[in-house]
C-alpha cells in the first residue's frame, strides 16, 4: 500500500478536487475526471473512496455507511482502509462525523452545516437506461431535454397506476440538471432538498463526479396530478418505535416470520439510548 | 437491523484467513516459486501483464500466485499496483521492426524479406494430453529429426535459436535482425493504405477521460489492455458476418523490443530494458481512395507472448474503423462505444461482481413498491374494473390498434390480470 495520506498521491487528489470544484459550481452536472485504479474492485465504492480521499484531512471524523449500517462488510472494509491510510477518527454517529461516505442511504439524523456526504455511485447518468449512448445523453443534458424521463414516469403510471421507481429516483437539481441521487431509496430523496450539508457523488468506473452544494433545490421528478411520494413506511420500527425512518424487513424464522426495524442503525440506537428501552430483544 | 449485518468486521477477518489457507493448499505440497510461474506459466504471466497494463513479469507472477491462478483477478492486482506508481515520463516509440524475433509468420506471402520463422507455437501440435508431463514432471523435448527441419521452399527457419534466413529469395540487406515489416512490400507498391501520420503526442487513457468517438491512439490503448476473451469473441463475430472485414494475416511477430527513454538531465536516449511483444498486422478488404482502390489494415500489439489476443485485436481494431471507411454498420464489433466501454475486465468484473454486495435497501424499496402496486390493482378491480374499461373505448375508436379480441399472441389483458390475483 502506498505511503501517501489517504492512499492517493497529491497530484491525483488535485485532479479530483478540480473536478469537484467544477461540480459544486454547476450543481447536478456530471464532471469527467481521470479516475485511478484503487485497491478494491470497481463497484465497491472506488468513486466515493477517491472523493473522500481527496477531501479528507487529518482532523476529520469519518463515518462509512453501507445499507444504513456501519457494520456491513464493505463499510467495515472502507473504514479500515481510511484508518490505515489516513489514520482518521472513525465514528458510527452521523452527528459526530465531518465526512459521511455512504452507499444506498442518507442518514435519518438531519445533516448540519459543514458536513460532507460522499455517495458511491454505480451509474451516474440518469438517462442511461433510456439512452445508452454517452454522446446522446450529453446532448440531452445540454439542451435540458428531459422528455424521455417524463415519458418513462408517464408509462409507469399508465401501466402500474403509479411511478415504478423505488430507488435511484431521478431529481432535478437547481432547476437545471436531471441527476441520479445514486441508488438511495426514494424515501431519502427529500433529504437532499435544500440540505445544509455538501453532497458529493463519485462514480469510479464511469469516471464522473457531481455535487449538490448546501441549500440547493433538489426536486424529485413528478407530475402536477401525480406528485412525488416518498413512500413512507406505514409501520413503526419494532426496536425503537420510530414511524419516520426507512425500515428493513428481517426474516426471523423458517416460516417466513419477519420483523421491521430501522435500516439506519445509528439512528435506531440513538433513539433507544434516549428512551432507555428496546421494544424488542435483539437477536 | 442486526442478525444479518452485525459482525461484518469479524467475518471479513475470518474470510481473509480462510482465503490465505485455501491459497496455500495442503502443506505437504511444495509452494510455487515466482520463477516457476514466470518461466513455466509464461503465457499466464503475459496475459496478466497485458490486461493489468504493466510490464512486470515478476510482479505478474506474484499476482498469479496470490490470485490462485485466477488471471482476471491477477490482472486486477497488477492494475491496482500500477495505480500506485508515479509516472515519470514516456518512453520513445518502440521500433518493432527491430525486435529480436522468436517467431514471425505471414499468411499472405510464401516467402518474404527476413523469411518466416515458426518459433515455439501450439499451432501444429496435436492436442493430445502428454502424460509424460505428469509422470516425470518434465516432459520430453523432441529430438531434432528430419520432420523438425525446415520445409523446403517455404522459407521457414529450422530452429528458433538461429536467425531467419537473410538469404531468402526476397531478402535484402537488412539491419542486424533484417526483419522489415511485411506491410512494406505492399506499401512500396502503393496498394496498401499508409498508416496515419501520428501528429503530436498520443493521448493516455490512464490520465485522460475518454469520450466518444475516441481517436485511434486511445482506441488502440484501450484494446491493448482489454479482456482477451471479449476481443476474441468480437473478432469471431466479425468473421461470421457481424461486420466482416475480410482479413489476411499479413504478419504476426513475437519478440523482444528495446525500450528507450530520454532522461531530462541527460537529453539523449538511454535503453532501459527490453520487453516482449506480440504484434499483428492484417491486410483487409480494399476500398476506393484518392489514389485508386487499396487494401486497408488492422493492427494489434500486446505485451508478452499472446498471439490470440494480438490477432483478435487487429480484427476488432479494423472493424472499429467501419464508420471512418464508410462501411455499413452491421455488428457490435463496429460500435466504438459498445466495444471500448465494455472490454476492460477490471471494470467489468468489478461491476458485475458488485451485485454480490448487500442490496437490502434497494431491494426493500422494490419489494414495498411491488406490494403496493399489486394491492392497488386488486382494489381497483374489485371496485368495478375501471382500469380495463378505461382502455377499451380507445382501441375501438382510434381504429389504429389491433381489432378487439385479436391480439398477436401473449396472454390477453384478462389473463394477465387474472394471473396477478392471489
Amino acid at each position: 500500500m502506498s505511503g501517501n495520506f489517504a492512499y492517493l498521491d497529491e497530484d491525483s487528489k488535485r485532479l479530483v478536487r478540480r473536478a469537484l470544484l467544477k461540480a459544486v459550481s454547476v450543481p447536478g452536472y456530471q464532471v469527467p475526471f481521470s479516475g485511478k485504479e484503487m485497491p478494491m474492485p470497481y463497484g465497491w465504492g472506488t468513486g466515493g473512496i477517491q472523493v473522500t480521499a481527496s477531501v479528507i484531512g487529518p482532523s476529520d471524523t469519518l463515518k462509512v455507511i453501507d445499507q444504513g449500517s456501519g457494520d456491513t462488510t464493505n463499510a467495515v472494509s472502507i473504514q479500515k482502509f481510511f484508518k490505515k491510510t489516513a489514520g482518521v477518527r472513525i465514528t458510527d454517529r452521523a452527528s459526530e462525523a465531518t465526512i459521511i461516505q455512504t452507499r444506498h442511504r442518507v442518514p435519518e439524523t438531519p445533516l448540519s452545516e459543514g458536513q460532507i456526504m460522499v455517495y458511491q455511485v454505480p451509474i451516474p447518468e440518469p438517462l442511461r437506461f433510456l439512452e445508452p449512448r454517452e454522446g446522446e445523453c450529453l446532448q440531452l443534458h445540454a439542451n435540458a431535454e428531459y422528455g424521455i424521463l417524463y415519458v418513462k414516469l408517464y408509462e409507469d403510471i399508465t401501466r402500474h397506476g403509479e411511478i415504478a421507481s423505488s430507488y435511484d429516483y431521478p431529481a432535478m437539481v437547481n432547476g437545471r440538471h436531471a441527476m441520479s441521487p445514486s441508488p438511495i431509496p426514494r424515501f431519502d430523496n427529500p433529504k437532499l432538498h435544500r440540505s445544509k450539508a455538501l453532497h458529493l457523488f463519485g462514480a469510479g468506473r464511469e469516471k464522473r463526479v457531481y455535487a449538490v452544494p448546501p441549500h440547493t433545490s433538489v426536486l424529485s421528478l413528478d407530475f402536477d396530478d401525480h406528485p412525488f411520494k416518498a413512500a413512507p413506511n406505514p409501520r413503526a420500527c419494532e426496536l425503537c418505535g420510530s414511524t419516520e425512518s426507512f425500515l428493513d424487513e428481517v426474516v426471523t424464522g423458517d416460516r417466513g416470520e419477519r420483523i421491521f426495524a430501522c435500516s439506519d442503525t445509528d439512528y435506531c440506537e440513538g433513539r433507544r439510548r434516549l428512551t432507555g428501552k428496546t421494544l424488542r430483544k435483539e437477536a | 437491523m442486526y442478525v444479518a449485518v452485525k459482525g461484518g468486521a469479524k467475518a471479513i477477518d475470518a474470510a481473509h484467513r480462510l482465503l490465505a489457507k485455501k491459497r496455500r493448499g495442503p502443506k505437504g505440497i511444495p509452494g510455487l516459486s515466482l520463477s516457476q510461474i514466470a518461466s513455466q506459466l509464461a503465457l499466464s504471466v503475459a496475459r496478466v501483464m497485458a490486461e493489468g497494463s504493466l510490464y512486470a513479469p515478476r510482479l505478474a507472477a506474484l499476482a498469479v500466485k496470490q490470485a490462485m491462478g485466477d488471471l482476471v483477478e491477477a490482472a486486477f492486482l497488477l492494475r491496482a499496483a500500477r495505480g500506485a506508481y508515479p509516472s515519470f515520463g514516456r518512453s520513445l516509440p518502440l521500433d518493432t521492426s527491430e525486435m529480436r524475433l522468436s517467431r514471425r509468420i505471414s499468411a499472405t506471402w510464401k516467402d518474404l524479406p527476413g523469411g518466416q520463422k515458426l518459433g515455439p507455437t501450439f499451432d501444429y501440435t496435436h492436442r493430445l494430453l502428454e502424460h509424460s508431463l505428469a509422470d516425470d514432471g518434465e516432459g520430453r523435448i523432441p529430438a531434432p529429426g528430419p520432420a523438425a527441419l525446415s520445409v523446403p521452399g517455404a522459407g521457414f527457419a529450422p530452429d528458433s535459436d538461429t536467425p531467419a534466413r537473410p538469404d531468402s529469395p526476397l531478402g535484402r540487406a537488412g539491419k542486424s535482425q533484417g526483419m522489415p515489416r511485411a506491410a512494406s512490400i505492399l506499401l512500396s507498391e502503393g496498394i496498401l493504405e499508409q498508416g496515419e501520420e501520428g501528429g503530436g503526442e498520443p493521448g493516455d487513457i490512464t490520465r485522460e477521460t475518454q469520450g466518444f468517438p475516441m481517436g485511434r491512439d486511445m482506441r488502440l490503448q484501450t484494446l491493448g489492455r482489454a479482456d482477451e476473451g471479449f476481443l476474441l469473441s468480437l473478432a469471431y463475430s466479425t468473421q461470421r458476418g457481424f461486420g466482416s472485414t475480410h482479413p489476411f494475416v499479413n504478419e504476426l511477430r513475437i519478440g523482444k523490443a528495446e525500450v528507450s527513454f530520454v532522461p531530462a538531465e541527460l537529453g539523449f536516449p538511454v535503453v532501459v530494458g527490453e520487453i516482449e511483444l506480440t504484434e499483428c498486422e492484417t491486410v483487409n478488404q480494399f476500398m476506393g481512395g484518392p489514389g485508386g482502390p487499396m487494401f486497408t489494415r488492422g493492427y494489434g500489439l500486446v505485451f508478452g507472448n499472446n498471439e490470440r489476443k494480438a490477432l483478435a485485436m487487429a480484427l476488432v481494431e479494423r472493424a472499429l474503423r467501419a464508420e471512418e471507411l464508410g462501411e455499413p454498420l452491421k455488428g457490435p464489433a463496429q460500435d466504438q462505444e459498445f466495444v471500448l466501454a465494455h472490454g476492460d475486465n477490471v471494470e467489468a468484473s468489478g461491476f458485475v461482481g458488485h451485485l454480490k454486495l448487500p442490496h437490502y435497501v434497494d431491494f426493500q424499496s422494490e419489494l414495498g413498491l411491488l406490494r403496493d402496486i399489486r394491492k392497488n390493482r386488486s382494489n381497483t378491480k374489485r371496485e368495478g374494473e375501471e382500469e380495463r374499461l378505461s382502455f377499451r373505448p380507445l382501441e375501438g375508436a382510434g381504429g389504429t390498434g389491433p381489432p378487439a379480441g385479436k391480439t398477436r399472441g401473449g396472454p390477453s389483458p384478462a389473463e394477465r390480470d387474472g394471473g396477478d390475483l392471489p
